[in-house]
């Protein structure tokens, strides 16, 4: 049955009150929101279980807002898509009260890990060089792999600007390294 | 704990859940601000005097139909805005259409008039206080449409939070006509369309703030 026909139906069952049918809704939904995620947040893994609990949560707690006229991935869609931004925004901002630690420790880890970490935050070292409107675009759709039009509305950009931000940022990150590594 | 875990604890809460919640809570809303506002209207401003003139007149008529018109639209969209995934855009465009409509009457009416009535036809005697007027009695419903939005689940705050003004601006110029003594289409067209938008206004700022679940 087709993916759109089955969580309907399970899902109308459940409104009207069957918890078998509810089962098998949120169990066949929370793969279909941890692939959505999981291709979304290519960068925190880690964040995805939480971030796939919370949109079930609010699954759970808005489902009296499901019509059965609208199709009903559409409406998940917008939920995890909202939960998705929401989070992203709460933690920009986090991210922008805390300096991060230089810890020494790093130098401890193993071979690989270093490799990958430094790699992470030579990258960090380098965007910082950017503007905002260059830096922001280029972290949020080539980092975290957000769509255009997410990346907009996330910083307030327009999105011809968002293009043109990680179009020249990324110019002049390319110039930046052949600079410094000859 | 482990999502599975979450999954059996969302299905044990799970009861039946009634089919028109969000539509009743907006209609509560809307009774109750609609009400706030005539009551407000009554205390503060008053009836106008001059029923057996105007009762009869289109200009008394078309001041509720503005407002009216306005408000059913504004309700349909704002439903749409509160569910996830629901389109809402393309019955948002008919908002253009009021508006639009008294613009017309407006602009024949300005052309038809004597140049030196032009000025009067816009500015009445009361359009210092007219848009004020309106947004002071849409601002119960306001509240009452934010508590109605909060039971729901609109993800785009900002237009959710316009929407919400509007509407409540509209259901504003339904109690303010029953008082206001402006009857030319000019001054409809301009004080009234700006006090339906200060609430509006007023809900794209509050939106993102009060909104959020």
């Amino acid at each position: 049955m087709e993916t759109e026909e089955r969580l309907r139906i399970w899902m109308l069952q459940g409104l009207a009150g069957d918890a078998q049918a509810y089962q098998c809704f949120l169990k066949d939904l929370s793969a279909y929101v941890r692939n959505f995620l999981r291709r979304r947040l290519a960068q925190r893994p880690d964040d995805v279980e939480d971030l796939v609990q919370e949109t079930l949560l609010a699954v759970h707690h808005q489902r009296h807002t499901y019509r059965p006229e609208l199709p009903l991935t559409a409406w998940v869609h917008a939920i995890a898509r909202y939960k998705l931004i929401d989070w992203l925004r709460a933690r920009a901002a986090r991210d922008a009260c805390t300096e991060p630690l230089e810890d020494e420790a790093d130098t401890f880890f193993t071979h690989a890990d270093r490799e990958a970490s430094t790699a992470r935050r030579d990258l960090d070292v380098l965007l910082q060089t950017l503007p905002e409107r260059q830096r922001l675009p280029i972290v949020h759709m080539k980092l975290e792999g957000l769509s255009v039009a997410e990346t907009a509305r996330l910083t307030g950009m327009s999105e011809s600007a968002v293009k043109v931000g990680v179009h020249r940022g990324l110019k002049a990150l390319a110039a930046l390294v052949t600079r410094s590594a000859p | 704990m482990k999502t599975d875990e979450l999954i059996h604890a969302l299905v044990a809460d799970a009861r039946p859940v009634p089919t028109w919640a969000v539509e009743r809570r907006f209609a509560l809303a809307v009774m109750l601000g609609l009400a706030a506002a005539v009551v407000l209207m009554l205390g503060v401003f008053g009836l106008r005097h001059d029923w057996a003139a105007v009762w009869m007149l289109p200009m008394f008529w078309g001041k509720f139909a503005l407002g009216g018109v306005l408000a059913l639209l504004g309700l349909a969209v704002v439903l749409r805005l509160s569910r996830p995934g629901a389109p809402w855009g393309r019955i948002a465009v008919w908002l253009a259409v009021p508006p639009l409509a008294v613009w017309a009457v407006a602009v024949a009416d300005l052309a038809a008039a004597a140049p030196s009535e032009r000025l009067v036809l816009l500015l009445g005697s009361t359009w210092r206080t007219c848009p004020f007027n309106i947004a002071l009695l849409s601002l119960p419903t306001l509240a009452a449409l934010f508590w109605a939005m909060r039971g729901a689940a609109p993800t785009r705050l900002a237009w959710s939070g316009a929407c919400a003004g509007l509407l409540a601006g509209a259901l504003g110029v339904l109690a303010y006509a029953l008082h206001c003594p402006e009857m030319q289409a000019p001054f409809v067209a301009l004080w009234y369309l700006a006090g339906m938008l200060l609430p509006a206004a007023l809900g794209a700022l509050l939106g993102p703030r009060l909104l959020r679940w």
